[in-house]
Formats: C-alpha cells, sequence, structure tokens
C-alpha cells in the first residue's frame, strides 16, 4: 500500500508524560534536547529551560487571488491571512453583500457553506461574522470574516446564497446579531420569547431564561 | 376545502408524530390535498452543545459530539478528532487511519441502513425495516466488540486510536461485507422495480443541482440531484486517498434517485472496506500528543463527508486547554432547510416521503 | 295470547333451527377466529421479517388474542367531548353487524348455510357487506374529529369504486351459472364430468376481483386510509376498548366474507379440485394426508424443545392433528359416515381455500408499500372498472361462441382463453397508457375523488 511499511512496533501508550508542558505537535528540535536532560531528576526551580517564542500560525496572505480582490475592492479587505493553510479574508461590514456577489459570481464560490459568528468581548467590535465558502469548480475553499459591534446589524447574504436563511438566524438567536434584509428573522432553536443569546461570552453556561421556564413549563429552573 | 369553511388550511404535523424522525414540527400550508407552503419549527432537541463545548477540554468535548447524529457517531467523531488534529498541526498514524476508515465506513453502512428501513417504513413497506436491522445489527456488534459502545461510540481519539482493532476484527469485517452484497441484492428486490415503490417515490420531491447548490445542500441529497461531488474525493482525509471508490449520482433529483444514490453508496462503502482490510498497515494507533491539549491560537473549518452530507467544525482556540469557540456546521439542518422548496405542490401523503428521504436527525439539526 | 306466541315460535324454530344454529355457531365462534386470525397474521409477518411474532402469552404466543381481547374490554370507554353520542355507538355496530349478516349467505358446505337456498344468494352478500360502508362513514362524522372524517371520506371513496370493479368481475363469473343462488354456483363447477372452477374460466374476473377485494377490506397496499404514518389517522381514531375492536372484527370478518365470495365463485367452493372427476378420487385422501402430515411434524419437532411441558404440547397437537385426520378419513372408508363426506371434506376444502386466499392478503400486506389516494383511485377508475367492464363484454361473447358451437365444462375453455388473452393484452394497453401519462408529468396530479 502506498504507506510506508514501518517496522512493527508494540502499540505505544502516548507518551505525554513530559514534567514540562510544551506545546504539542510543534517538534521543535531544541525541544528533545530540553527533555532529554530531565529524565528521572525532578524539575529543577533553577535554569529554567529557554522561553519558548509564541507560536503565531497565522501569516499574511498575498497570491493572486487576494491582488485581484484588492484591485477591486481596496479599501474593503481589512486583512487576508493565511492560517494553516486555510485563506481567510476579513473584509468591511458595509460591502458585505457586493463582495459575496462579486466572490459567487466572478470567482464562483457557489456554495456558502457555514455561517457562524465568534465573541470577542474584549474587542470594540465584539463580534466575528465568520462565512465559510466553497467553490465547486475550483475546489476550494475561502473564510470571510466581517466584524460587527453589539447593536451594528450586519447586511444579510440570503439574497444571494438562500442557504443563509437559517444559518443567520441562528447567529441572531445566540448572539443577537441583527442581519438587515433578512426576511425572517426571528429565532429558530430556542423559543421565541426567550430572552437573551446564549453564546454571548458574558452568558453564563448555567444561565436560563427563568421567566420563560416558569411560564411555560411550569417549574422552576434547576439552575 | 369548503365543506369545513376554509380555502387554505394550516395543518401541523407536530413534534411528536410517528414519521418525523425525531421531534421536528413541520406547519403546512394546503389548498385541499395539495402543498403550497411549508414552515420547520426545529429546536426541541437543543441541548447548547456549542455552549458547552466552551467549557470542556477538547478531549472532554469528544462525546458530546456523537450525541448530535446519534444515527452515525463514529463519523462525526472523526470529522471533531481530525478538525483538532489539524488545530494541533499532528496527523493520525497510518494504521490509525485505516482503521478510521473502515469503521467510518461501517457506520456509513449502518446509517444508511436505518434511513432506507425508516422510509421504506413510511411509504407502506414493512418489511425492510427489519431486514435493514438485522444488518445493522451485525456492524453494531462490531462496533462494540472494538470499543464498547453500540450507538456513541467514541471510537476515536484526538491523534489516533485508543483501542487496537481486537483479534478478530478483519474476519468480522470481512464476513460481514461478504454477506452484505446479498443483502443489498434483498432489499433492491424488494423496491427498487417495485411498481408501487416507484409510483411513490419518482418524480417526488425534486431538487433541482441549482437549488441543492443555492441551499448548500450536501450528501446524497446533492448527489442524486446530479452533482457529483463528495469529500472524500474532493479533499481526501484519513485514508481515502488509497482506495478505489466510485461516486454515485442521480438525474432527476427526486426520491427515487436519493434512494438509488444510497443504495450504491453502500455497496461503494462494502468496497472500500474489503479493499482497506486486506491491508492495514503496522504500526501505533496514536500520535505523539500531550496529554493536555494547548493547540496554538487559531481556528480551523474541517469538513468530512459525513452519511448525511458535510459535516463541518469551525473550532477557534485561543491557546488554552478548552477550545474558544466551537461551530458545528450538520448536514441534516442545512438540507432540511431544502425541504419547504421540495414538498410545495405535492400532496400531503408526499410530505412524509419527502421527510424521509432527506435523512435528517433532530439531534444534528438542533445539536 | 301467550299461548299463540309460544306457538308461533316454536313452529318458526321447528322450521328454522337449523339455520338458527349455525348462525349461533358463527356468532359465537367467529369473534376467536378473528382473533386467531390476527395472531397468525402476527406470526406470518414476524416469520418474513426474520422474527417470532408474539411468543409470550400461551405457548408460542396462542393465548395471545385472548389477552388482547380481554384487554379491549377492560379498558376506558372514551368519548369525544363533542361527539353526537348515539351515532357514536351506532357506528361501529352498523360496521360489524353489516359483516356478520353477509356471513349469512355463505355456504361453508352444502348443508351449512344459515340464509337457506336463497336465490339472491350472492347478491344478499355483496349488498349487505357495502352497507358496512355506513359504519365507517358515520364513525368518522361522528368522531368530531377534522382528521378522522377526511379519513373516513376517503375511505368510502375508495370502497365505492372499488365495489363497481368487483361486482363486475363477480358478473363475469356469474355469466357462467345464471343464477345468484350459492348453491347452484358451486354446483355448477362440478357438473358431473364437466365440472371446471370458474377461475379456469374467467382468470382475468379472478384477478380482478382480487385486486379489488383488497381494496374492499382496506388492506395494504391500500390501507392509507387507515395507515399510522400518515397524517391522517383514519376514522378509527376516536374509538377505543370494546369499539375499535369492533371495528377490527369488522374488518376481518370482511376479508372472510370476501374471501368466501371469492372461493364459491372462482374456486370452487367446497368441492374437492377435480370433484367430478373419478379416476383422480384419491384426492380424497389429500385433506388426511395434510393434517397428518403436520401432526407428524409436530412429533418430529418434539423431542427438540427445551422443556418438558412444551414437548407435551408438541405431543398434544399432533393428538389433535391425527384425532382430525381420522375425522377426514372416515368419511371417506368407512360407509355409515359416507352421508357426512359432503359435510366434512366440503368444510375442509372452503376453510383451506378461504385460508389460501386470506394468506395471500397478508402476504401482500407485508411486502409491497402502500398506494398514494389519488395512486389508489386513479387504479380503481382507470384501470379496474375498465377492465373488469371489457372482460364481461368477453366472457358473454365466448359464453354464446361456447353455445353455438356447443361447448360444455372443459370444451368452454377454448372460446374462454382467447377471451382472458385478450383482456389481458387491453389490461396491458391501459397500463401502459397510464405509465406514459405518469411519464409525462413530473409532477402528482391533485385526486380529483377526493370528497369536499
Amino acid at each position: 500500500m502506498a504507506d510506508e511499511p514501518k517496522e512493527p512496533k508494540p502499540p505505544q501508550v502516548p507518551t505525554g508524560d513530559k514534567p514540562a508542558s510544551s506545546t504539542p505537535g510543534v517538534s521543535t528540535p531544541a525541544a528533545k534536547p530540553a527533555d532529554a536532560s530531565a529524565p528521572a531528576t525532578p524539575p529543577k526551580p533553577a535554569a529554567p529551560a529557554p522561553p519558548k517564542p509564541p507560536v503565531v500560525l497565522q501569516t499574511p496572505l498575498a497570491n493572486e487571488f487576494v491582488t485581484r480582490f484588492r484591485a477591486k475592492f481596496g479599501a474593503a479587505l481589512l486583512e487576508a491571512i493565511e492560517d494553516r493553510k486555510q485563506a481567510i479574508l476579513t473584509v468591511e461590514r458595509a460591502r458585505l453583500v457586493e463582495i459575496s456577489l462579486h466572490l459567487r459570481d466572478e470567482e464562483r464560490f457557489d456554495m456558502l457553506a457555514d455561517l457562524t459568528a465568534v465573541d470577542w468581548p474584549k474587542r470594540e467590535k465584539r463580534f466575528d461574522v465568520v462565512l465559510d465558502l466553497y467553490s465547486f469548480p475550483k475546489n476550494e475553499r475561502l473564510r470571510l470574516k466581517v466584524h460587527a459591534a453589539d447593536a451594528e446589524e450586519v447586511p444579510s447574504v440570503v439574497s444571494v446564497w438562500p442557504t443563509a436563511n437559517w444559518q443567520e438566524r441562528e447567529v441572531f438567536d445566540m448572539f443577537g446579531i441583527v442581519f438587515s434584509g433578512h426576511p425572517n428573522l426571528k429565532r429558530i432553536l430556542l423559543p421565541d420569547e426567550w430572552q437573551g443569546y446564549p453564546l454571548r461570552k458574558d452568558y453564563d453556561i448555567l444561565q436560563q431564561d427563568t421567566a420563560w421556564v416558569r411560564e411555560n413549563l411550569g417549574i422552576e429552573s434547576g439552575q | 376545502m369548503t365543506l369545513l369553511g376554509a380555502d387554505e388550511l394550516v395543518i401541523n404535523m407536530g413534534p411528536q408524530h410517528p414519521s418525523t424522525h425525531g421531534v421536528l414540527r413541520v406547519k403546512l400550508k394546503l389548498d385541499g390535498e395539495r402543498v403550497i407552503g411549508s414552515e420547520c419549527i426545529i429546536g426541541y432537541l437543543h441541548r447548547g452543545v456549542e455552549k458547552i463545548a466552551e467549557n470542556r477540554t477538547y478531549q472532554q468535548f469528544a462525546p458530546y459530539v456523537d450525541r448530535m447524529d446519534y444515527v452515525a457517531a463514529v463519523s462525526s467523531g472523526l470529522g471533531y478528532c481530525e478538525a483538532v488534529e489539524k488545530l494541533l498541526l499532528v496527523e493520525a498514524p497510518p494504521r490509525a487511519r485505516v482503521i478510521r476508515t473502515i469503521l467510518t465506513e461501517l457506520q456509513r453502512i449502518a446509517s444508511h441502513l436505518l434511513w432506507l428501513g425508516t422510509h421504506a417504513l413510511d411509504i407502506g413497506a414493512l418489511t425492510p425495516l427489519f431486514y435493514c436491522f438485522r444488518e445493522r445489527e451485525e456492524i453494531l456488534k462490531i462496533f462494540e466488540k472494538y470499543c464498547g459502545a453500540r450507538l456513541t461510540t467514541h471510537a476515536f481519539r484526538i491523534g489516533g486510536l485508543q483501542y487496537e482493532a481486537y483479534d478478530t476484527f478483519e474476519r468480522d469485517v470481512e464476513r460481514f461485507c461478504k454477506d452484505f452484497e446479498s443483502r443489498i441484492l434483498e432489499y433492491e428486490t424488494l423496491l427498487t422495480q417495485n411498481r408501487i415503490w416507484i409510483g411513490r417515490t419518482k418524480g417526488v420531491g425534486i431538487l433541482t443541482a441549482a437549488d441543492a447548490i443555492a441551499f448548500g445542500v450536501t450528501g446524497p441529497v446533492l448527489r442524486a440531484s446530479g452533482v457529483k461531488w463528495d469529500i472524500r474525493k474532493a479533499a481526501p482525509y484519513a485514508a481515502y486517498d488509497q482506495y478505489k471508490f466510485e461516486i454515485p449520482v442521480g438525474t432527476i433529483g427526486d426520491t427515487y434517485d436519493r434512494y438509488l444514490v444510497r443504495m450504491e453508496e453502500m455497496r461503494q462503502s462494502r468496497l472500500i472496506c474489503l479493499q482497506a482490510i486486506e491491508n492495514i498497515p503496522a504500526g501505533p494507533i496514536m500520535a505523539k500528543v500531550g496529554k493536555v491539549l494547548k493547540p496554538p491560537p487559531g481556528e480551523v473549518y474541517h469538513a468530512i463527508e459525513a452519511p448525511k452530507g458535510e459535516i463541518g467544525y469551525y473550532i477557534v482556540s485561543d491557546g488554552t486547554v478548552m477550545p474558544y469557540r466551537v461551530h458545528i456546521r450538520p448536514p441534516s439542518f442545512i438540507n432540511l432547510q431544502a425541504f419547504d422548496r421540495m414538498v410545495r405542490g405535492h400532496l400531503v401523503a408526499d410530505v412524509v416521503a419527502i421527510i424521509g428521504t432527506i435523512d435528517i436527525v433532530l439531534g444534528e439539526v438542533d445539536r | 295470547m301467550m299461548n299463540a306466541i309460544l306457538q308461533a315460535t316454536l313452529e318458526f324454530l321447528k322450521l328454522y333451527w337449523a339455520p338458527l344454529l349455525c348462525g349461533v355457531a358463527i356468532v359465537a365462534i367467529l369473534p376467536l377466529i378473528v382473533g386467531y386470525i390476527v395472531l397468525v397474521e402476527r406470526k406470518l409477518m414476524a416469520d418474513m421479517q426474520a422474527r417470532l411474532g408474539p411468543m409470550r402469552v400461551g405457548p408460542h404466543g396462542l393465548l395471545q388474542p385472548i389477552a388482547d381481547a380481554l384487554k379491549l374490554l377492560i379498558k376506558e370507554d372514551i368519548i369525544p367531548d363533542n361527539a353526537d353520542k348515539l351515532v357514536f355507538w351506532l357506528a361501529p355496530v352498523l360496521s360489524v353487524g353489516a359483516a356478520l349478516l353477509a356471513l349469512a349467505g355463505l355456504a361453508i358446505g352444502p348443508a351449512f348455510q344459515i340464509a337457506q337456498d336463497i336465490n339472491i344468494g350472492i347478491l344478499f352478500v355483496v349488498g349487505i357487506s357495502a352497507l358496512g360502508i355506513f359504519g365507517i362513514v358515520l364513525g368518522g362524522w361522528a368522531s368530531n374529529s377534522h382528521y378522522s372524517l377526511m379519513g373516513a371520506l376517503r375511505s368510502s371513496a375508495q370502497l365505492v369504486s372499488y365495489e363497481t370493479a368487483a361486482g363486475m368481475a363477480l358478473v363475469s363469473a356469474l355469466l357462467f351459472t345464471g343464477t345468484l343462488n350459492v348453491k347452484s354456483i358451486v354446483l355448477a363447477q362440478s357438473k358431473d364430468g364437466e365440472g371446471i372452477w370458474f377461475v379456469m374460466l374467467a382468470p382475468v374476473a379472478f384477478f380482478t376481483y382480487l385486486v379489488a377485494s383488497i381494496a374492499e377490506t382496506n388492506r395494504a397496499p391500500f390501507d392509507l386510509p387507515e395507515a399510522e404514518s400518515e397524517l391522517v389517522a383514519g376514522y378509527m381514531t376516536e374509538f377505543s376498548g370494546f369499539r375499535w375492536s369492533l371495528y377490527f372484527l369488522a374488518e376481518y370478518t370482511n376479508m372472510i366474507v370476501v374471501s368466501s365470495v371469492a372461493t364459491t365463485l372462482f374456486l370452487g367452493g367446497w368441492l374437492r379440485p377435480f370433484a367430478s372427476v373419478p379416476w383422480l378420487n384419491f384426492l380424497d385422501f389429500v385433506p388426511t394426508l395434510l393434517i397428518v402430515a403436520v401432526g407428524a411434524y409436530c412429533i418430529v419437532r418434539a423431542p427438540k424443545q427445551p422443556a418438558r411441558v412444551q414437548q407435551l404440547f408438541m405431543l398434544a397437537v399432533a393428538g389433535l392433528c391425527f384425532v382430525v385426520g381420522l375425522a377426514l378419513l372416515a368419511p371417506v372408508l368407512v360407509p355409515v359416515a359416507k352421508p357426512f363426506y359432503a359435510g366434512i371434506h366440503g368444510g375442509f376444502w372452503f376453510i383451506f381455500k378461504v385460508s389460501l386466499y386470506i394468506y395471500f392478503f397478508m402476504w401482500l400486506r407485508f411486502t409491497i408499500p402502500r398506494y398514494r389516494f389519488d395512486q389508489l383511485m386513479r387504479l380503481g377508475w382507470h384501470f379496474l372498472i375498465p377492465l373488469s367492464i371489457i372482460n364481461v363484454l368477453l366472457v358473454g361473447v365466448a359464453l354464446i361462441a361456447g353455445a353455438y358451437f356447443n361447448l360444455k365444462g372443459w370444451g368452454l375453455l377454448l372460446v374462454t382463453t382467447p377471451a382472458a388473452v385478450i383482456a389481458l393484452v387491453v389490461a396491458l394497453l391501459i397500463l401502459n397508457a397510464e405509465k406514459e401519462r405518469n411519464a409525462r408529468q413530473n409532477q402528482t396530479v391533485a385526486s380529483d375523488f377526493y370528497a369536499g
């Protein structure tokens, strides 16, 4: 078969018992000597290993596609990075629909695979609305990001990709982000009268809309 | 329906109904016997899985993933483990990848068998259900021998596998695959050329290719509409690039085509399993990952071909042991959006057939 | 005054004691028989589905019907809020009454008939069983539920449509006899040396009646109005407990009625195969052989049973089989018992044929999916009714030709077979036209026959 024949070793217990917690997976040669020097002796408090630089996997992206895009939209493209072989573009919120149309029609990203949001409460524009696109003809994926502040509306891309309908409703349901131009923006997973937006970081995991529970289920919320 | 003094009737197929495959509420607007509009009301099984993910470590969250699509837990688990591995920049060793492939393909067969049994039951064929469950039982026995659980298996770990393939694993899988060919013939004898089955499924619930892509529909529904796309071929993961298999494609995109596509997929899965067990490479089953997983900050979107479509995991890491955000792109949720488009103009008796043919699992729709 | 009434009653009983006894026997035993038919259905279904079926209640589930009957009798009687109480009570009674009454016109043996020798035998049976439709419609209406009403209307539309096709098919067979009297019909299939079952003379009519009778009794694949996985749960929804069991009884009794009518008209009633061919008289031993074979099988399986009680049970069943086998053998061999031949063997063959027919019903139910309502109606009106009417014409022409050439008995096959072939060709033509029509339209057409 294609894969290399390794000499049959007995199945090994995952070797994760290093006393020093290193970032796993990043196999830098520097890690080996540091570990080999402390096999059974307790970790010495003095002379610790030099602090490893934080691993930053995001690199700016500047390929042909980005160049084309920047040429067309200029300042609307706020950032173009690559993270673990994925292309991520951050664009201006106001021009989202125009950019989406361009991406769908000219760049052939005909499928919207995923539309979701991430909450970064410490940022001024706390929400990241993330669109994952896929192009059938080119077999390529692209991520679009849009920043939005708490009360800001994000234009809806339902007119570009009809699949965004339920996905935007779910983002509205969980985060409270309003999508302007959405035909039917109401809650989808939670009951219509629920108060609160659960996936925001300030909504505690044990929190519930106790008034709704009391009224509709007739019980005191266990939380 | 002037008999009852209403021109348009709104009926409710309530959350409790034998044919909605879970707690799905469908409001149908009828003109006489014909459906002119529909609305799916979901959320009855919403458990806040994405919120829970922010409060568990990466390994602790893995069993939650099984509970979404509880019919095909192994695939969901594979998607999650591979997504986190992508985040960690590790790769599972070859032996683990091949065993993962075998188990995932067996799970695909099991999921399609359950779909076939329940779909046939909704349309009125009482017998295929029992035949399908007989085969599914064999697969679940293999899962039980492998990881101890039949349904919510948590079979894979981040970085590889925890359990080695048990002694008679290859023999069990081979025996199942050898028997399975004649069984598929059994189901086909009962249904494929049956005039009543064709009458109930041909021309019902047509979804054109353009509509399917626009609605983001993936999986057998998309393939039946004529789009030949499968993530196992487009962006191979696990060990799929090593095996030869076909992607079945339909033409019209009606219920009959979806039936044929899924039957053929079962056959292809069987072929993949047979090819895989011939040569499972020796070696470790777990990559070198620490006990404490702290992926470098960043994000990843990883999608695999689950039996129901493309299941995607969008995981954002902030460098700590718990993920910052996990979003699951469930195929059933997205496919269910196309229900309204598929059901318009059909009779009420077709509604049940169309819900069955999309193959939804409410655990995945609602998370 | 009292004396006169008493006298009249005694006179009545002297004349009609036999049919009365038959009637009482049927009404008393029928619920039990229906219960066991249901058990047989569940066991058959299980067998075809690679499982066992009821096994718990009694040995091999044999007491299951008793348990079910008891459960239904002690259930709470729920009447919907705004239901019309009188009609709610009346509807199941009508259904089961019509079904049981229809049984009166059937002859299981030459002597066993409740409505003895009535001239309009078959018409009586068909007409009375059509009265059962009232029970369905009234049941749906009295439930005060929109869905039940829809289900009842659909069910009654289906029954009425297929009644026509069934009637035409029966007419094709009746052309051979010229009389509606049940006994004469059966005897016509055995005229000495010339008797031939009408299924051979009019196979297309038999097939039409077969399909129509499945639709008549609301069995799969025509059971959309009462299927559980459909939106409309049917006219029986609001009935529970004993009321529901009456509907259930009516359904299975209807199955027995249509099977008996088919057996009488097409399969030779109580006659043994080739009843009038003397050199095939050894077929008289077939009933005994069949039952004794079952007994022998029980004896062979007895030692393999795990528990002593089960072994004894198998041996008891084998003993019963041997006793029945002996009873069947007696009229053939023992001269003293010869007069009972027609009754005992007639009963056996009739029940055997009815069972085969019902087995076929059950087999179909487990094998094929169900028709959608508009497809069902289209099948009835576009296919079965034209086919059965054309068949009547063809059979009539064949008979005239037969009379012209002086053909009788088996000779009639010479003229009826071409008629059957032409009918078959017509059927294929109709089906072809339907298929093309379906292929032309991708969308399905709304049912024009939906009442309301």
